[in-house]
Formats: structure tokens, C-alpha cells, sequence
């Protein structure tokens, strides 16, 4: 024999070796059990970090630098990393292998009597016991394991006979089923998995589209065929519209998929429970041929209703407005005019307005055709001891339609907007209230307009006209000094001044420019009473201003009562809080024709069934495996004696109390004659 | 070891009581198909003769659940009846009032609970039988009430209005009160089984937590109001899904409050007054397999309701995640114990371990992280 060849023999054995090694770790337990730890402690990351939302988000919650760093780890969408499905990869390979290298002699075990045990292998077990046997023992024992459900072979011998009998071998089917079944749910999982998209999206016959732009104008590198094997995607689609294409999120933009059909969204509806909460949304759709337009199905799909149509299943995901055309009155709320000016927009459209040669944009975000208010439950902690388990609802209430906008200055600066069509009732008074914040995280705060004694916006806002119009100061004042002092002509001059300065610091910045004159121009110890005194004679211009907007409109003179006063100074409170309105025009909502509109999730997941069919046997693996116990008993009968041996894969007392009760028959058996 | 005596269940002859009580529940049953067959689907049609046989064989088996099911049927439809269809009645009658409109019922269960666990812990201070029956007597009582609390809401809701009605499963005030009675009742199988009553002195306490909760959440909260269900909930799933979950749930804790005990005999303490090592390490094997079992089909179940609500049979929701990871553990838990043949304080410890991973699963994802499934905010 060649050196050579020997060493060529000993590379080859080391190979082997090596092989063999790495495919006896692969399929040990012990590694598979690391699997189970590491995806557990990875699952749990992407829990912690809430996944896919938009890249902005992230950066403002981690800054540029952890954001960078957790994007090239991954965590943004942990679950569709290389490295999480590279995990999945490793399980499913050390499952397979473990299934590969132990079926043999499972099937084996399984099939095995064991008849050909020798009695000094027997005697090695561990519970064994011997007895008393007589000329019908043997038949006796086959009647006894037959009756009590064992299955045997017979092996005679020289001195004896042995009976081996097994029972509840299903339970290594258990081992079997069990582990196929992963492999199964890991394999459907796959399939309906975006792996082949992250394949095409990392060596670039497809890109992601970040762009906002409108679907028909995406190009085909960030378009999907309809062939795709599986998508999961969304679509809103206004009532009278109809869709071809889903989008399909994906990193910082998404992708367009192609749909194999079109979907018609002809109504939306939500019922409701007599409490008001939200009983169903449906939406009733049609789908269309997607080259001829032919309809080919109606259906209504409801949450957990989805409807199967040519391998895709569409359900109802959300629902929002689809464009609702609306009707305002535009008033403007910082100048002298006291007339609405007509507006309109729709629902997700932008209309714009000239207010005081400022050009501004109008945003509508969002219409509610109603709102449910309630002032909350509060119950007497003892009603919680017994008796009615029912929440007193009654508070709740509807008070009517709603809509969002934003107002944009030419400078880019917005504030958001939330209108109520119809009056709110307060500490018993009617208002229409308006909405304002200047980000997304305050709360909304409301403008109260007082309704006049009419019960029309109309008072509030020509009063509120006359205020604002320096012009009218010199008369306002005039009334008002002939109400208080007619006789006194240096003091009378000096009150009109006094009081043309409360209206003018009144009508450019509200209470707060007046308290900010007191502070200013009067000592600390007076500033209480200068307060009060200015309030009083603000009180007394605005009674005369409404006495001059009524009779400009040729209405009767207002009459003085309690519903008038209270009318007055939630007026001066209204104007007071416009100069913090931050818009010059307040919009009122008159009329709407609502159109809704409807998120469909739609998705093609031909994994599912063997998803499915791979948890029914994981189901049946368990409960072979835990509850179907595997027990082998040999009897070896001699004329004289029995020689009873028994085990079993799982040593639990069960078995313990089972070989004792075998015992005790056997036994008895071997007594009798 | 060889002292050690289990009582083997098996259905073995019938005896008569065994007819009288299946009799019972297939005439319930049919009653109830008769009079109300045409307001239900065909998967509540099949729910209801599955439940007549599934709890034939169930009673058959474990015997002392016929008398269970007779009490609350016979208790429940006495207070059904004392409603005479009007909900006010459970402020002014008295029956209702004290004892059988579903949130006195669920009080007097809460309290009957923490009887229990003193009267256990009384029984193993002073290592007296008669006071282990009382404790015994207690848990049943308590389970009892909870579950005719669960019948009578189940009722009440209907009365609320008939599109409000549905079973007593549907927010975590709900699912508590199904946690204590199915954890009871798991534990009071064992009892019997293994022949020791001072377990519970373990097991109860944890029963006892959650009607803890069970109280702040009433009180703090309001949380017993039965509100109707969102669209989401309103499926034949939530029936399946929500019981199989707290079986396991319910193992998951016995097992782990069972390796406290366990812990505790092995270091010497109260190792005469509780059952032995092995009989230990034997339920709490058990416990985890069967939970094992009842989770893996609540998983799948919910992966199968998530598929027709959701969109996705596996959407990685923080919920469905926290399910995989309290999976993987009982897995590995098993694997290392069957395969491997652990025994011993590493996997007792390893138990209690895993209930911290139940708890967050079940409480945790709830109160901090966001998700598709937030039924059960706090």
C-alpha cells in the first residue's frame, strides 16, 4: 500500500468524520433546543419594537444614529430578515434530519413484538416479577391479553413459552407527526412568505416605490404581475369606484400588485348596537372582469366574513371617507364683515382662499357623519357587589356630523380644525363649537359661538363685527357714556376716551391684550379693581354694539334678561379666543353629501392549506405522543412459573400503577386452575 | 414508592346515575335545539350535541363532574327563570340580588376562592382532614358559582337587547373569572386523582390572585359591565379559541405552582406533609403536557379565526408572537424532560419560569405592547 494511498484514505475518514459530526449536531436535541431559545428571544424583539411603521417615526422615537443602526439590523421587520428566516431555515433542517435519522427504527420499534428477548436480557429490567404458574396458564394469559386490548407474538422455547405483547405503539406515530408537521408550517409559512420579493428587491429586477404618487404612474419595476404565487396587500376604494392594484407595504414605500380582477365598492355601512357602539361593517362589492368590465359576482363582505374569489380572499380591513362633497359658510372672523361668504370643498381635496389677500389652503382631512359623546359611568362602588352587570349607557348621545380640515399658510404653517355642523348644549346655553390645535399630539381646543336668542350664528358674528370695526368705536362709546354719566362733561370726555381704548385694545388681542394694558400701566394694588371696572364697561359696549348689529339688520332692539347677558359674555369669550384661532376665517359646515370608503386586505396565500394540514397533524402528534402510552409486557411461561417483565417510554407513576395492577392479575391467573 | 395509591379513572360500567345524568344532558339539549334550532348556524348546532356528547363522556369518566353540571343547569335555569325576562328584577329580587345575577354569583365565587385558600393552608398547618374536606368542599362551591355567574351573564346579555347577547368570553374580565374556574377545576381533577388535598394550599393561591385582580378591575374599573362585542369578536371561533387558550393557561399554572411545591419539599419543608417528590414531579409533568396539548390548539384555532378576520393566518401581531414564545418553551420543557429524561430542580424551576412567560403572554401584550389583539386592554 502506497503513503499515498493511505493518507488519501485518512482525508477521506477525516472528511467523513467532519460530515458526520456537523449532521450529528444538526439533528441532536441539543441544538434544536437552541434554535427554540434563540427564535424565542428574537420573536420577542420584534414585540418590544413596534414593527413597520413609517421611517419618520422611528427616527423622531430613536434619532438618526440607532435608527440607522437598527434598519441594518433588521428590526424594523424582524421577521422577514435574512438572519430571523436563516433561524426558520435552521429549525426546519434540524427537524427534518431529526426526522431522517430516527424514522428507521421508530418504524421498526413500532412494528417489533421483541419475542425473541432472551430471558437474561429480561431479567435486566427493571420491573419484573415472578410467579406461580400451572398447565393452563398459558392460555389463560392469551384470553387475559387479549380481553384487556394488548396485541402479542408467541415465541416457544426449549423450557417455555413467551408471550410478548405491546400496546400504544401509535404513541412514536406521535414522534413522527409532530415533527412533520413543523416542517409542514414552516414550508406553507414560506410559500406565502415575501421571500422570492425580498430575492427580486435584493439583486433589483424590483424596487420599492417611495414616491406618492398615483398608482396608474407607478413603473413596472415596482409592479407586481398578477400571477404572483402569494400577496398580501391593501386597497381603499371610495363608494361608485372600483380597483384593479393593491398596494403592498414595504420598507420606507411599497409596491403596486396587480389584481386578477377588479373590485367595485358600490356601499359601505356600519349598523350600530342601540348603545351606540359599532355592531358590523359591510361593504357591498362587485367584481368586475378586469378587461371587459363585465360584473361577475355581488357580494357583501363583513370582519370575519371575507369573501374567496379566484384564489384571493378579500376582507374588510377599515373604512374611512371617500371624498364627501362639503357645503360651508365662510366667515371671517378677525375683520368688520359680518356676512359668510359660500365655500365648498370634498373630503381628502384641497380647495383654496383668500382671506385678506393671504393666500391659504384648505386641507379636508376627515368627515364623521356622526359622533357619540357621553360624559362617562360612574356607579356607586357598591353596585359592584351584585345585582345588574349592565353599563348605564344612558348619557350617550349623538351630537351630530363633523369634519377635519387643516389651514395652511402660504409659509407652509398649519393648523388643524374640527367643525360640528350642529349646536352643542352647555351648562344649558347653545353653541356651535369649532376645534383648533396646532399639532397632531394636543388635544383639539374649542371655540364656543354663542347662538343669539334666535338661535342663529348670525348675532354672534355681526356683533362680533361690530367690535372688530375701529370705526365704530367713537358711537359705541357715546352710548355708553350717556348711559353712565349724561351730565358731567370732563369726565364724559374722559370715559369715551377711556372706553374707545378698552374696545381698540379689546378688538386687536382680546382679554389678553387688555390684561396685559393693566399689568403694564396700573400699580399691583389697583389692578383688580381697573379690571373690573374695564370688564363692566366692556359688558356695556358690547350691550350697545348688538343694540346697533340688530338694528343695522333692522331687527327689533335686544331685550335685557338673563338669556341675553349670558349671550354677551360668552360673545366676548368667543372673540377673546379667536385672536388664539390661529386662522382668520372660520368654516361652517351647511350641507354634505357623504361618500364613504372602504379598506379591503386582500390576500393570496396558497400556503394556508398546508399550513393547515400541517397543525391538524401536529394536533394529532400531541395527543399521541402525551396521552397514548407505549407499554411492552413479556411473559415468559414455564410449567411452573411466570416470569413477568414490563416497560414502557414513559416511566410516570401511571406505569408504576399499571405494573402493579398486571401483577396482581397475573398472579391470580397463575393461582388459579 | 411502591406505597403510593392513584385513583384510575376510567369509565369503566355504567352505573345508573351515569344514564340519568347523560339522559339529562342530551334532553337539555334537544330541548334546546327544539326551541331555539332555527336561530342557530350549523357550527352552533354542531357546538351544542358536541357539548352533550363531549360531557357525557366527560362525566363518565371523571364522576364527580355530573353532579357539578347538574347543580349549576338545575341553579342556573332557576335564575334564568327568576328574571321573568326582565333585567331590573337583579336589583329588587331576591335571589338574584344576593346571590344569582351574574356579578353577585362571580363575587360570592371570588370569595368562596379565598375561603378555599385559607382553609387549605389551615388544613396543612394542622394536618387536618376534615379541614382539607371543607377547603375541598369550598373550591367546588366557588367553581360553581363562577360558573353559574358565567350562565346567568350569558343570559343577561340577551336580555340587554338579543344583538348584545353573547357568551361570557369576550374581555378580560370575562376570561379571568373562566381562568380561576378552569384552573379550579384542573386542580380539583388532580386532587382526586393523586388522593391529596394539600396541594391546594399551592394551587389556590394563584386562583386567589386572580380573583385579586378580578376585584380591582371591578372596582377600579367598572370592568363587569357587559358591553357588546366588536365586529372582530362576533364569530363562532371565539367558542373554541378562548377555552382551549385558558386550559392551557390554566396547566401552565398549576404546573408551576406545583414546582413551588415541589422546590419546597426538596429543600425539607413541609416534605412530611406533601405528597413525595415524584408524585410531584409526576403532576407537574402532566399539568404541562396536557397544557401543552390545549395550546397548541388555541394557537391554531386562533392562527384559523385570525385567517377569516384578519387577513393572515400568521401575521407576527405582538399577541401571536408572545403565543410562539410560551410554545417554544413548553417545547423545549418537554423535549428536555422526555427525550433527555431531566428530572430534578432545574426543570421545577424552569416551571415557574414558564409561568412568568404565560403571564406576560396572557397579561403583558395587553397592558404593553400594541397590537390586533387588544379585546382585553386595561
Amino acid at each position: 500500500m502506497s503513503p499515498f494511498y493511505t493518507s488519501k484514505i485518512a482525508t477521506n475518514m477525516s472528511q467523513r468524520t467532519v460530515s458526520r459530526s456537523f449532521y450529528e449536531l444538526l439533528s441532536s436535541m441539543r441544538f434544536a433546543i437552541s434554535l427554540f431559545t434563540i427564535l424565542a428571544i428574537a420573536s420577542v424583539v420584534g414585540t418590544v419594537l413596534k414593527q413597520n411603521q413609517p421611517y419618520t417615526d422611528y427616527i423622531i422615537k430613536f434619532g438618526q444614529f440607532w435608527f440607522v443602526a437598527f434598519k441594518a439590523l433588521g428590526l424594523f421587520d424582524v421577521y422577514h430578515t435574512g438572519w430571523f428566516i436563516v433561524i426558520l431555515a435552521f429549525l426546519v433542517l434540524s427537524t427534518s434530519l431529526c426526522i431522517w435519522r430516527n424514522w428507521p427504527a421508530m418504524l421498526r420499534d413500532m412494528r417489533s413484538y421483541r419475542e425473541s428477548a432472551t430471558e437474561q436480557s429480561l431479567r435486566h429490567f427493571h420491573h419484573q416479577a415472578e410467579f406461580p404458574a400451572h398447565a393452563n396458564s398459558v392460555s389463560q394469559l392469551r384470553t387475559y391479553l387479549t380481553t384487556q386490548g394488548w396485541k402479542y407474538r408467541e415465541d416457544t422455547r426449549a423450557d417455555g413459552i413467551l408471550l410478548a405483547a405491546k400496546r400504544g405503539s401509535a404513541n412514536r406515530l406521535g414522534y413522527l407527526l409532530t415533527h412533520s408537521a413543523i416542517v409542514l408550517i414552516c414550508i406553507g409559512g414560506l410559500v406565502d412568505g415575501n421571500l422570492p420579493l425580498q430575492f427580486q428587491e435584493a439583486i433589483g429586477t424590483k424596487k420599492i416605490e417611495t414616491r406618492d404618487i398615483p398608482a396608474s404612474e407607478v413603473p413596472p419595476i415596482s409592479r407586481l404581475s398578477a400571477n404572483n404565487l402569494s400577496f398580501r396587500g391593501d386597497v381603499t376604494i371610495p363608494e361608485g369606484s372600483s380597483a384593479d392594484i393593491i398596494f403592498i407595504n414595504s420598507g420606507d414605500g411599497y409596491l403596486v400588485q396587480e389584481l386578477p380582477f377588479r373590485i367595485a365598492l358600490d356601499k359601505f355601512f356600519i349598523e350600530h348596537y342601540t348603545t351606540g357602539q359599532p355592531k358590523s361593517f359591510a361593504s357591498n362589492i362587485t367584481i368586475l372582469d378586469k378587461s371587459t368590465g363585465k360584473p361577475l359576482l355581488h357580494h357583501t363582505i363583513k370582519v370575519n366574513h371575507p369573501l374567496v374569489y379566484d384564489g384571493v380572499a378579500i376582507y374588510q380591513a377599515s373604512f374611512g371617507d371617500g371624498g364627501t362633497r362639503l357645503r360651508l359658510n365662510g366667515w371671517n372672523v378677525l375683520n368688520s364683515n359680518n356676512q359668510p361668504f359660500p365655500f365648498g370643498g370634498v373630503v381628502h381635496e384641497r380647495s383654496s382662499l383668500a382671506s385678506d389677500n393671504l393666500p391659504l389652503t384648505v386641507e379636508f382631512t376627515e368627515f364623521h357623519p356622526f359622533n357619540i359623546e357621553g360624559s362617562g359611568d360612574a356607579k356607586p362602588q357598591a353596585a359592584h357587589l351584585g345585582g345588574n352587570a349592565v353599563a348605564d349607557n344612558k348619557d350617550l348621545h349623538n351630537v351630530g356630523p363633523s369634519f377635519e380640515y387643516k389651514i395652511r399658510a402660504a409659509d407652509g404653517t398649519a393648523h388643524a380644525y374640527n367643525n360640528y355642523m350642529l349646536p352643542v348644549q352647555i351648562d344649558k346655553r347653545w353653541f356651535v363649537v369649532s376645534g383648533m390645535r396646532s399639532s397632531p399630539a394636543e388635544p383639539y381646543r374649542y371655540v364656543r359661538f354663542p347662538l343669539d336668542p334666535d338661535a342663529t350664528l348670525t348675532g354672534f358674528m355681526s356683533l362680533r363685527a361690530v367690535l372688530m370695526n375701529p370705526t365704530l368705536y367713537p358711537e359705541i362709546a357715546q352710548r355708553v357714556t350717556n348711559v353712565i354719566m349724561p351730565d358731567n362733561p370732563t369726565a364724559r370726555a374722559q370715559l369715551t376716551d377711556s372706553t374707545i381704548k378698552v374696545l381698540t385694545l379689546f378688538g386687536q388681542g382680546g382679554f389678553k391684550a387688555l390684561s396685559d394694558f393693566i399689568e403694564q400701566r396700573v400699580p399691583a394694588d389697583q389692578r383688580d379693581r381697573a379690571a373690573e371696572t374695564y370688564l363692566k364697561i366692556l359688558e356695556m359696549c358690547a350691550w350697545q354694539a348688538w343694540g346697533m348689529a340688530r338694528s343695522d339688520a333692522h331687527l327689533s332692539p335686544p331685550v335685557a334678561n338673563e338669556a341675553s347677558g349670558w349671550f354677551l359674555r360668552d360673545s366676548l369669550n368667543a372673540i377673546s379666543d379667536l385672536f388664539f384661532y390661529g386662522s382668520p376665517v372660520y368654516l361652517q359646515l351647511s350641507a354634505f353629501d357623504q361618500v364613504q370608503s372602504s379598506g379591503f386586505q386582500l390576500t393570496r396565500s396558497p400556503g394556508k392549506n398546508i399550513v393547515y394540514f400541517g397543525s391538524f397533524l401536529l394536533v394529532l402528534g400531541v395527543f399521541a405522543m402525551f396521552f397514548i402510552h407505549e407499554r411492552r409486557l413479556w411473559l415468559l411461561v414455564r410449567p411452573d412459573r411466570i416470569l413477568c417483565t414490563m416497560s414502557g417510554n414513559r416511566l410516570t407513576l401511571d406505569f408504576e400503577n399499571e405494573f402493579r395492577q398486571r401483577c396482581q392479575d397475573i398472579a391470580r391467573i397463575g393461582k388459579e386452575s | 414508592m411502591q406505597t403510593l395509591s392513584l385513583s384510575n379513572p376510567s369509565i369503566g360500567r355504567l352505573s345508573l346515575f351515569d344514564w340519568i345524568y347523560a339522559v339529562l344532558l342530551w334532553a337539555g339539549a334537544l330541548y334546546a335545539f327544539n326551541a331555539y334550532g332555527a336561530y342557530m348556524d350549523s357550527y352552533e348546532k354542531t357546538f351544542l350535541f358536541g357539548f352533550a356528547a363531549g360531557f357525557s363522556v366527560l362525566g363518565w369518566y371523571w364522576k364527580p363532574l355530573r353532579t357539578l353540571i347538574i347543580t349549576i343547569a338545575a341553579v342556573s335555569l332557576f335564575a334564568i327563570n327568576d328574571y321573568h325576562g326582565d333585567l331590573g328584577r337583579a336589583q329588587h329580587a331576591f335571589f338574584l340580588k344576593f346571590m344569582l345575577a351574574s356579578q353577585s354569583a362571580i363575587m360570592w365565587m371570588s370569595t368562596l376562592f379565598v375561603l378555599a385558600t385559607l382553609t387549605y393552608w389551615l388544613a396543612l398547618a394542622t394536618r387536618s382532614t376534615f379541614a382539607g374536606q371543607v377547603a375541598s368542599g369550598l373550591t367546588w362551591s366557588a367553581t360553581a358559582m363562577g360558573l353559574i355567574g358565567l350562565i346567568v351573564r350569558w343570559y343577561e346579555s340577551y336580555l340587554i337587547s338579543p344583538d348584545v347577547g353573547h357568551i361570557p368570553i369576550s374581555n378580560l374580565y370575562e376570561v379571568f373569572v373562566l381562568f380561576s374556574i378552569i384552573t379550579a377545576l384542573l386542580y380539583l381533577y388532580y386532587e382526586q386523582r393523586y388522593q391529596n388535598r394539600l396541594l391546594g394550599a399551592f394551587v389556590l393561591p394563584i386562583i386567589t390572585a386572580a380573583v385579586g385582580f378580578l376585584l380591582w378591575y371591578t372596582f377600579d374599573r367598572q370592568a363587569e359591565n357587559i358591553q357588546p362585542l366588536v365586529p372582530a369578536l362576533q364569530s363562532y371561533w371565539m367558542k373554541l379559541h378562548v377555552p382551549a387558550n385558558f386550559i392551557g393557561y390554566g396547566s401552565f399554572s398549576l404546573a408551576a405552582m406545583v414546582a413551588v411545591a415541589w422546590l419546597m419539599v426538596n429543600r425539607g419543608i413541609l416534605a412530611t406533609r406533601l405528597p413525595p417528590l415524584e408524585v410531584l414531579d409526576d403532576l407537574m409533568y402532566k399539568s404541562i403536557a396536557v397544557g401543552f396539548g390545549f395550546f397548541t390548539i388555541a394557537t391554531i384555532l386562533g392562527a384559523m379565526w385570525a385567517a377569516e378576520a384578519w387577513g393572515g393566518y400568521w401575521s407576527w401581531d405582538p399577541k401571536e408572537t408572545w403565543a410562539l414564545i410560551v410554545w417554544l418553551n413548553y417545547a423545549a420543557w418537554l423535549h428536555i424532560r422526555l427525550v433527555k429524561g431531566l428530572r430534578g430542580a432545574f426543570l421545577a424551576w424552569w416551571a415557574v419560569v414558564g409561568l412568568f412567560v404565560t403571564i406576560f403572554a396572557f397579561l403583558g401584550v395587553n397592558m404593553f405592547l400594541s397590537g390586533l389583539h387588544s379585546y382585553g386592554t386595561l
